[in-house]
């Protein structure tokens, strides 16, 4: 079999599965839907990992155009498929992850009554997510890209009886439509300004376009580069909920729990972070941009998880932990190493997954409950999930040894290296970032599975282990979480993108870093010295300290700051602001224009106005129209009267 | 005008007259057997399943086995539909007869739909000009013939045209129980004059189709319309009558200017002193820019659309809307390329008000019907937008914006017509949770709304990615304008989504809803291929379009004085 055959494999060998459980859930049942949908992404699997194997083995690469969609004029725009080494792994990751949670699935929903419909979701999810990644054009990757969007809402609004989720449902899509519209304009741009929306032929042109300016306002040049990347970028603040386009995202956890490993943690969010890397040619071109993305990820990372370690909803800590962690992913994008934040983004999807499955494991068990105050001492109840969970945290928090350290210390290290404007900044935060992060997650362990149970007597009798379809996705995302860590060298140092990211010779960072890379061993003893392990190391000590030995200091701390507190539980007031501002701004301006405008000035004062004038004028003819012959009579004399008089005038004049 | 009097005192009153009360009434009659939801199986006659089978059966062979020349298929698609209107009034109005009235509608339906798929298989998307081309004398005093031809861009609106009348056929086909014959019959007529319109090459025959239309649509609302349809069918008439009125003084000018031609062909060779251009561009944006609509002259529509029933609605959104954008595409910007680049600020202006405050408009509105009639208005501003940026991609963006929203629009009416029928209301607050009871409803309708807001790999993401693309070419902030239609679309659509689908059901009218039967899914199950295909593989549109939108464009760059 061919690559190209493969490669077309991968992605419809998920949209068959979906459209057969989503057109047919009803007549192949429950165990039908999830058979033919797990088989499909099985398969998905499997063709990644051979294309993977002809990618990264024999050299191969391809970039073949599918069909031509429509012609614009001279400008073809195509689907197609670029496949590379950045194509590859994350074709690896979105199939391996997709599987886990279709296995994990069978368990969590097995009581729902949307069973087959859940399946067709998150196969067509993943058949989006799938175009969007091989995609070689900027077409293609829209299309994935809003599918992916329209797959999440969706999702998010599964229990569409909710109100909570089809509220959260809306909002995500339209806070993704505000990115989308900015990422739009970016391609309007790259079609006005290259000619083209093929990726290859884009990145070609990029370097005689650097200096081309456009006057957004008369008399200010600016880099046409730099707007088209920001506008671009704009898009992935939607998608990869940064901040202030972050604010779909907490409340994303409506759906149900599967989905938020997947869409909300996994893949989808990460989408923008794989746009910009692959646009590396042209972002490595601005360096407003990367300020821009610098300044905008520092704050993501460091205020999202400070908001983390205020909650009690056991998922929202993971929300806001995953929006922390995308901000570490963009920062690396600023500071010009698209290699570490795609290999944060590898190695995040896997631990970010078992927290996410493994919090829905506890929520199972604790028959919904997913707040963490009646939680408590889990771990000898669910050992296995206790200790996944506890592995993906540690890897969160950054420690040697485990995969998160290697991604996140390489950023931090990068955005040190790094000298644009705001690069001080977003290292700041990055670096404080470090023991905050330690302390949310490992608050939730011990909350979760440390002290004392604090659940009501009935439901700790009944406590027991998740079944293994829930567990052992558990336990194969856990291995990556430790083990991903040690690919730090081939993939970020080596060769291994090749020529998929594009590093300009200006921003040496990566290779600076690389001259001080001497192995995965190496770079472990090192991180023992470093900033980042001790902070780190504190924070557990401050989370361990709180929750374990001192519980009672934790609820006073909260009564002590109880104003910075508040700040984080209004979620620094973005919801607020939003909703009066936009979202009433929006509605008290539509329905201004249309009661004082439709109704009030085109209807009333000129339509039927006029019609009014045209019956007031036909009354008044209507009064003259006696039907009494000397009124006539009269009319007629003094009509030749003043006809007379007028002509004579004339004649005269 | 006492009619019109009347009506504007009742314009003001609440027009939901039909309370939930009765909704639920109705929905009782049938709401035992569908209590168990999920599980109920389709109703409705099994036939329909095999119409829509043969419908798509028929329209494949048509296009193997037909003829390509040597037959007038523009003639027959024009004719045929209004015989078979004809021979409906002939059958009159018997309720017993209603059944063959049906059919006969039906059968005409079909066959002027087949009847186009000729005119596609055989269209040659390499050759410049008016091809299938039909001329005979008409009045010949003034020169008047009885001359047809389509190019690209007028192609492909006679099979959206024919298309969608058989879905309203199917749509009202025991909906309607009202003077069947008189129904089916405007409906088919007005099928074949819009035919007509698409078609004619000649000023005068376009004059008298696209006047001719008015009638059956007035008819339509008028008869079969709600409990406003005085007003709004007498706001609807004058209002499209006056802004033509207009247009035919145009043409009678150019007929002298030309010598004595009323060939379109001609009147687009004529060279034209740039202020006289001008006024017949006034002239003509008298005409077309009601039709559109345009805003400010809009406000006839959400009236005629909340009124009209549901296969009026349709059409009116889908086909007749396109005659107003389809004159500025045949005459203004041909006839006038001077004027309409004149004219191009104040053109776009209007389309990005209609754009974003139509928009904004639609979001409060609280009757379903007002709401997508101001969607409709909104993604109109759009085709109106591409057509004055000047650029292939903003011409063939509009294009396809006009026949992605011919399907969208429809089936968001049809949808909206599926809930009517059971309820009886159009009110948003009157509903909630109806995918409870209504999953498959649901699942169509979610196409259909994601196509509204246009979504990649539905229609509706074709023309205006097009038109935004063009536009930011042409200026980066009239494609910021334009693209933050991205925005406006979801929030409208999706919150009217929302509040009538989603969510816990809300009283016991919803309760007893039964889902689509079998003749709805057909309707709707075509309308959906469609939307989709469009969306994946838009070139089988786009493909017939290139050469004449090339020519228009080297048309437009040269100065006509």
């Amino acid at each position: 079999m061919d690559l190209k055959t493969t490669c077309l494999i991968v992605p419809l060998a998920p949209l068959a599965g979906a459209i057969i459980a989503g057109l047919f859930g009803r007549r192949i049942g429950r165990a039908g839907a999830h058979s033919i949908t797990i088989i499909g992404v099985l398969v998905a699997l499997v063709g990644s990992l051979l294309v993977a194997n002809q990618v990264l083995m024999h050299g191969q690469s391809l970039n073949e155009v599918l069909y031509t969609w429509s012609m614009l004029g001279d400008v073809p725009l195509q689907i197609g498929f670029q496949i590379d080494p950045l194509t590859v792994l994350m074709m690896i990751v979105v199939t391996f992850v997709s599987l886990m949670v279709h296995i994990y699935t069978i368990g969590y929903m097995h009581d729902d009554p949307g069973y087959q419909r859940f399946f067709a979701y998150i196969s067509l999810f993943t058949f989006s997510m799938l175009m969007l990644v091989m995609s070689n054009n900027f077409l293609q990757l829209f299309f994935g890209w809003e599918a992916v969007g329209l797959v999440s809402y969706l999702l998010i609004g599964f229990w569409y009886t909710r109100p909570t989720a089809i509220f959260a449902n809306m909002k995500a899509f339209l806070v993704n439509r505000v990115g989308d519209f900015g990422f739009l304009l970016g391609i309007g741009l790259v079609l006005a300004h290259f000619g083209t929306l093929d990726y290859a032929q884009v990145f070609a042109k990029a370097p005689e376009l650097k200096g081309e300016t456009i006057e957004l306002f008369t008399g200010t040049p600016w880099l046409m580069i730099s707007v088209t990347c920001i506008c671009l970028f704009i898009g992935a603040m939607g998608k990869s909920a940064q901040v202030p386009l972050h604010v779909w995202l907490p409340d994303s956890m409506e759906g149900p729990t599967p989905i938020s490993a997947l869409i909300h943690a996994a893949t989808m969010v990460t989408a923008g972070i794989f746009m910009v890397a692959r646009m590396s040619p042209l972002f490595e071109l601005s360096d407003a941009a990367r300020s821009f993305i610098l300044v905008i990820g520092g704050t993501t990372a460091f205020f999202m998880a400070l908001v983390a370690t205020i909650q009690y909803d056991i998922k929202r800590v993971v929300a806001y932990s995953t929006l922390s962690q995308l901000g570490y992913m963009t920062v690396a994008l600023g500071a010009s190493a698209y290699g570490a934040g795609i290999f944060h983004l590898m190695t995040h999807a896997f631990f970010k997954a078992v927290l996410f499955l493994g919090a829905g494991s506890v929520i199972v068990a604790l028959h919904h409950e997913q707040d963490m105050r009646q939680m408590g001492g889990l771990r000898r109840y669910m050992p296995i999930t206790w200790i996944t969970v506890l592995i993906a945290a540690i890897s969160s928090a950054g420690i040697p040894g485990f995969a998160g350290f290697f991604s996140k210390d390489l950023i931090i290290e990068a955005v040190h290296g790094a000298d644009l404007a705001g690069a001080g900044y977003a290292y700041a935060c990055v670096l404080a970032c470090t023991i905050v992060t330690a302390f949310y997650t490992f608050r939730m362990v011990f909350m979760a599975f440390h002290g004392e149970p604090r659940m009501d007597a009935h439901t700790r009798e009944h406590l027991h282990e998740s079944p293994w379809v829930i567990t052992l996705p558990l336990v194969l995302l856990a291995i990556p979480a430790v083990v991903a860590g040690y690919l730090v060298g081939p993939i970020v140092f080596g060769d291994f993108f090749g020529g998929a990211i594009h590093y300009s010779p200006d921003h040496p960072v990566i290779h600076e870093l690389a001259e001080e890379f001497h192995g995965a061993g190496a770079m472990m003893l090192e991180g023992l010295h470093g900033a980042p392990f001790w902070l780190s190391a504190l924070g557990i000590a401050i989370a361990a300290y709180l929750y374990l030995f001192n519980p009672a200091l934790a609820g006073r701390l909260r009564h002590w700051f109880r104003w910075p507190v508040r700040i984080l539980e209004n979620k620094y007031g973005f919801d607020d602001f939003n909703q009066t501002v936009f979202a009433g701004g929006a509605l008290k301006t539509g329905s201004g224009l249309w009661k004082i405008g439709d109704v009030g000035i085109i209807d009333g004062a000129l339509v039927n106005g006029t019609a009014r004038l045209v019956g007031w004028a036909a009354g008044w003819m209507r009064g003259i129209q006696t039907g009494l012959i000397y009124h006539y009579a009269f009319a007629m004399i003094a009509g030749a009267f003043v006809l007379l008089t007028v002509w004579i005038w004339m004649v005269r004049g | 005008m006492r009619a019109l009097q009347q009506g504007i005192e009742v314009q003001h009153s609440d027009s939901h007259t039909h309370d939930v009360a009765h909704g639920a009434a109705h929905g009782g009659d049938h709401g035992d057997a569908h209590q168990s939801g999920a599980a109920a199986s389709m109703t409705g006659n099994p036939l329909w399943w095999g119409f829509g089978l043969l419908l798509i059966v028929l329209a494949w062979l048509a296009g193997r086995v037909l003829p390509v020349a040597g037959v007038s298929w523009l003639s027959v698609s024009i004719w045929l539909p209004i015989a078979g209107g004809v021979l409906m009034l002939a059958v009159g109005g018997d309720p017993a007869r209603a059944g063959l009235v049906r059919q006969i509608a039906l059968g005409s339906a079909v066959l002027g739909f087949l009847a186009t798929v000729p005119l596609y298989v055989g269209f040659d998307v390499t050759a410049h000009g008016m091809q299938f081309t039909e001329l005979s004398p008409w009045v010949e005093r003034f020169h008047i013939q009885y001359h047809l031809g389509v190019d690209g861009i007028s192609l492909v609106f006679l099979l959206l045209n024919s298309f969608i009348t058989v879905l309203v056929v199917v749509a009202g086909w025991d909906v309607i129980r009202d003077r069947v014959s008189q129904y089916m019959a405007a409906f088919l007529i007005m099928s074949g004059l819009m035919n007509g319109v698409f078609a004619a090459l000649d000023a005068i025959l376009f004059y008298v189709f696209f006047e001719a239309t008015l009638i059956p649509m007035y008819i339509v609302i008028g008869i079969w319309g709600g409990p406003n349809r005085v007003y709004a069918a007498f706001k609807f008439f004058l209002y499209t009558l006056l802004g033509s009125l207009l247009l035919l003084v145009a043409f009678v000018f150019l007929y002298n200017a030309s010598g004595g031609s009323f060939s379109i062909e001609d009147f687009q060779n004529l060279p034209i002193p740039l202020e006289t251009q001008k006024w017949l561009f006034f002239a003509f944006f008298a005409a077309f820019s009601v039709k559109v609509p345009m805003w400010p002259v809009h406000t006839w529509l959400p009236d005629a659309h909340v009124e009209a029933p549901t296969g009026g609605s349709a059409v009116l959104a889908a086909i007749m809307l396109k005659l107003g954008a389809y004159g500025f595409v045949r005459f203004s910007l041909p006839i006038l390329p001077d004027a309409s680049h004149a004219f191009a600020p104040f053109m776009i202006t209007l389309s990005l008000v209609a754009v974003i405050y139509i928009g904004l408009v639609a979001l409060v509105q609280t009757d379903m019907k007002k709401l997508v009639a101001y969607s409709s208005i909104s993604h109109m501003g759009f085709v109106t937008l591409g057509f004055f940026i000047f650029s292939a991609a903003g011409i063939e963006g509009a294009l396809v914006q006009m026949i992605s929203h011919g399907f969208v629009s429809a089936a968001m009416f049809l949808c909206i017509g599926v809930l009517y029928d059971r309820m009886h209301t159009r009110n948003i607050a009157d509903y909630g949770g109806v995918a409870n009871r209504m999953p498959v409803f649901a699942a169509f309708m979610m196409l259909f709304a994601m196509a509204n807001c246009g979504l990649p790999g539905t229609s509706g993401f074709v023309g205006e990615f097009m038109v935004i693309l063009g536009a930011v070419q042409f200026n980066f902030w009239i494609g910021l304008l334009a693209a933050s239609t991205l925005i406006w679309g979801a929030a409208y659509t999706l919150w009217m989504y929302k509040r009538v689908i989603f969510g816990a059901i809300a009283n016991p009218a919803v309760a007893a809803l039964a889902d689509i039967d079998r003749r709805e899914m057909v309707v709707l199950g075509l309308l959906a291929l469609t939307v989709i295909g469009a969306g994946v593989f838009p070139a089988a549109m786009t493909d017939v379009m290139h050469v004449s939108i090339a020519d228009l464009l080297q048309h437009l760059a040269q100065p006509k004085y």
